[in-house]
C-alpha cells in the first residue's frame, strides 16, 4: 500500500512538473534570470500554488497522531550550517546554467533525448560522488 | 508575456502529491533524496515507484500528449553542449546531497511547514541560480555568438 500511495504521489507531481512548465528549460532560465531584464515571472505561481495548496493542508494532515498507513511524521534537524547553504548555492549554479533540478529532469528523461540522459547520468554521479565528501 | 493559469494550477497538483505522500506515508516529497535513494538501494519500498510514477507522467506526456492539450511539455530547451550540460548535471546531483534537498524538498516541503533550514537553503539555490542563469544567457551566449 506504500508504494501505491508513492506511486500515485510521483504520477501527481509529474504531471504538476508538466503543466506548470517546469520540464521546459527555456522557461525556467527565463524565471531565474530576473536580472537579465526581460524577466518570464510567470512560474512565480508554480511555488505560490505548491505552497499555499501543501502548507493548508498540511496543517489538517498534521492534527492527525501518525500517517494513515502507520508509522510516525519525520522530524526534521533546524541546524543551519555552511554544508547545508555551501550544497545549496551549488545545486542553484547548475539549475541556472541548465534549466533542469532533479524532478522535471527525471519526467523528462523519458523523452530519450541525449541532453537530459546526459543531464541525469551526471546528476547521478554528482550524488554518489558526495557520499565521499565528509559529513563534518 | 501573458497571464496563465497553467504554473499555478501544475503548481498546486504539486503540493497536493507532497500531501498525499505525507499523509499516507508519513514522508517527504524530496526528489533528490528519493532519486538518490532508489540509486543506493534505500528504502526501495516507497522510493522506487515515487520515481515510476514521475517516469510515467513523462511517459504519458510523450506519447499522448498531443490528446491531452501537453504537446508544449517537453519544448522549450536550451542550446548547451553536452559538455555544459554535463558540469549542470553533476552540480545538480553533488549540491543537493550536500544541501540535504532541492527545490521540491526545502522550496515546498520545507517553506510549506515553515522551516527557517530549508528557507536558507531555498534563498541560496535561488541566489545561485539567478547568477548562473544571468551569466550563462547574457554573457557567455553573447560571447560565443
Amino acid at each position: 500500500m506504500h508504494g501505491f500511495i508513492s506511486l500515485i504521489s510521483g504520477l501527481v507531481f509529474g504531471f504538476g512538473l508538466i503543466l506548470s512548465g517546469m520540464t521546459q528549460p527555456g522557461k525556467v532560465i527565463g524565471f531565474l534570470d530576473f536580472l537579465g531584464g526581460n524577466w518570464q515571472w510567470d512560474l512565480m505561481g508554480v511555488m505560490g500554488g505548491a505552497l499555499t495548496v501543501h502548507a493548508l493542508t498540511r496543517i489538517f494532515v498534521m492534527k492527525r497522531s501518525g500517517p494513515v498507513l502507520g508509522g510516525q511524521f519525520p522530524s526534521f534537524g533546524s541546524m543551519i550550517d555552511k554544508r547545508l547553504v555551501t550544497g545549496a548555492a551549488i545545486f542553484g549554479l547548475g539549475w541556472g546554467i541548465a534549466g533542469f533540478c532533479p524532478g522535471p529532469a527525471i519526467v523528462s528523461a523519458m523523452t530519450f533525448e541525449t541532453p537530459v540522459l546526459v543531464f541525469v547520468a551526471a546528476m547521478s554521479v554528482g550524488m554518489t560522488l558526495a557520499k565521499f565528501v565528509p559529513s563534518k | 508575456m501573458t497571464f496563465s493559469m497553467m504554473p499555478i494550477i501544475g503548481g498546486a497538483l504539486i503540493g497536493l502529491s507532497a500531501t498525499i505522500l505525507l499523509m499516507f506515508n508519513g514522508k517527504v516529497a524530496g526528489i533528490s533524496g528519493i532519486f538518490n535513494g532508489v540509486l543506493t538501494g534505500d528504502a526501495l519500498h516507497w522510493k522506487a515507484p515515487f520515481v515510476a510514477g514521475l517516469l510515467i507522467s513523462g511517459l504519458i506526456a510523450v506519447f499522448m500528449g498531443e490528446n491531452l492539450g501537453l504537446e508544449q511539455a517537453f519544448t522549450n530547451t536550451v542550446p548547451r553542449n553536452l559538455v555544459v550540460t554535463a558540469l549542470a548535471g553533476l552540480l545538480v546531483g553533488f549540491g543537493t546531497r550536500i544541501g540535504n534537498g532541492c527545490t521540491s524538498g526545502h522550496g515546498i516541503c520545507g517553506l510549506g511547514r515553515a522551516s527557517k533550514r530549508s528557507f536558507a537553503a531555498t534563498m541560496a539555490f535561488m541566489m545561485t541560480g539567478a547568477i548562473a542563469a544571468y551569466v550563462t544567457q547574457n554573457i557567455i551566449l553573447a560571447l560565443v555568438s
